[in-house]
């Protein structure tokens, strides 16, 4: 798994936006993260008081927004949501199906005091 | 003084950062007139082994240079610079995937002038190169008949954002249960129609078609760029 680089990353981010803002502390960072992008919550999470220890984000709470993974049938147009997995259309059954939403993984937004 | 609390809007992509630097290393690729590719597969299917066949059938045609991402070891590097590619060894230190940054260590170390075609070998591992970018052409990946059927379907976020599948040792189909059917009906959920090259590097059988879509592919590249 590669959350290490991903919290990294993630700090960086955190930070940058926090700094520009004239935070004193960020508090919280509130993530979205969609079912397909093979990110691990609980991973991120660990990784996350670990790499945060003596920055501006010390402390802050991760707040995890899990988006479905929605699927376009490209035969019969049919959009469907599913918990993550891919099968075919469950209405006309084909195989050819199109990803709508489910890969997102975005900061957005941090909550700071100043 | 009390700590006033607010909330920032942020709307950044967490890779956003990689993704930047992937746009910098195509940029770059793109100027030198070099097409690229990135082999991504899980250890042991046969990524350097292709390399090999390929280096040596390009031999003479066209210069190619080869970036290898490791744990550890040069081991591979030295099989691709035995076979006339011009190879540089990235050592991830026990990252799981080449990110764009360490490819453009790679690209500052290669003489993309004289390079025709990059092949850029990422680590063993079905999981997380698929989600770092790296400023390469094409995506491709290996599977290869002993690592059985179903790994479309456990591996889907690989199989998906791919642009080209091999499918490696289909020397031993005769001894391993391989259903075909299955694993296509799977790919094809996942990736309608992606250009697919069944062959064995080993028996040398389907390596022409491979070939001929990776000249194909340098020779466009070479070709849209004389039009710019």
């Amino acid at each position: 798994m590669h959350e290490m680089a991903v919290t990294e990353s993630l700090l960086a981010i955190a930070t940058r936006h926090g700094e520009a803002a004239g935070a004193s502390r960020v508090t919280d960072l509130y993530l979205v993260i969609g079912r397909l992008s093979s990110i691990v919550d609980d991973s991120v999470q660990f990784y996350w008081d670990f790499v945060s220890k003596g920055t501006v984000c010390e402390g802050a709470r991760l707040h995890f927004e899990r988006v479905p993974a929605t699927f376009r049938c490209l035969e019969c147009q049919s959009h469907y949501e599913l918990d993550g997995d891919f099968t075919p259309c469950p209405e006309c059954g084909s195989s050819r199906i199109e990803v709508v939403a489910g890969e997102e993984f975005r900061l957005e937004s941090v909550g700071i005091e100043s | 003084m009390t700590a006033s609390s607010r909330r920032v809007e942020v709307r950044e992509d967490v890779l956003g950062a990689n993704d930047l630097l992937a746009s910098e290393n195509r940029a770059r690729l793109e100027l030198a007139g070099v097409f690229s590719v990135n082999l991504m597969a899980s250890p042991g299917a046969g990524k350097t082994s292709l390399v090999e066949r390929t280096v040596q059938a390009l031999a003479g045609q066209m210069r190619v240079a080869f970036v290898d991402g490791d744990l550890a070891t040069s081991l591979d590097a030295d099989r691709a610079a035995a076979a006339g590619a011009a190879a540089i060894q990235i050592n991830t230190g026990g990252e799981c995937h080449l990110d764009a940054n360490m490819l453009q260590g790679a690209l500052d170390q290669l003489d993309l002038g004289r390079t025709d075609l990059l092949i850029v070998e990422n680590v063993g591992n079905l999981i997380c190169p698929a989600s770092f970018r790296l400023g390469t052409h094409k995506n491709v990946l290996i599977a290869s008949i002993p690592e059985g059927d179903d790994k479309p379907y456990k591996y889907p976020g690989t199989y998906r954002g791919v642009d080209a599948l091999v499918l490696n040792k289909i020397d031993l189909l005769p001894y391993v249960p391989f259903r075909m059917e299955y694993f296509r009906q799977g790919v094809e959920m996942l990736n309608p129609g992606v250009v697919t090259f069944v062959l064995s590097c080993r028996s040398g059988e389907g390596l022409s078609d491979w070939l001929q879509w990776l000249v194909g592919s340098v020779e466009a590249h070479r070709d849209t760029r004389k039009v710019e």
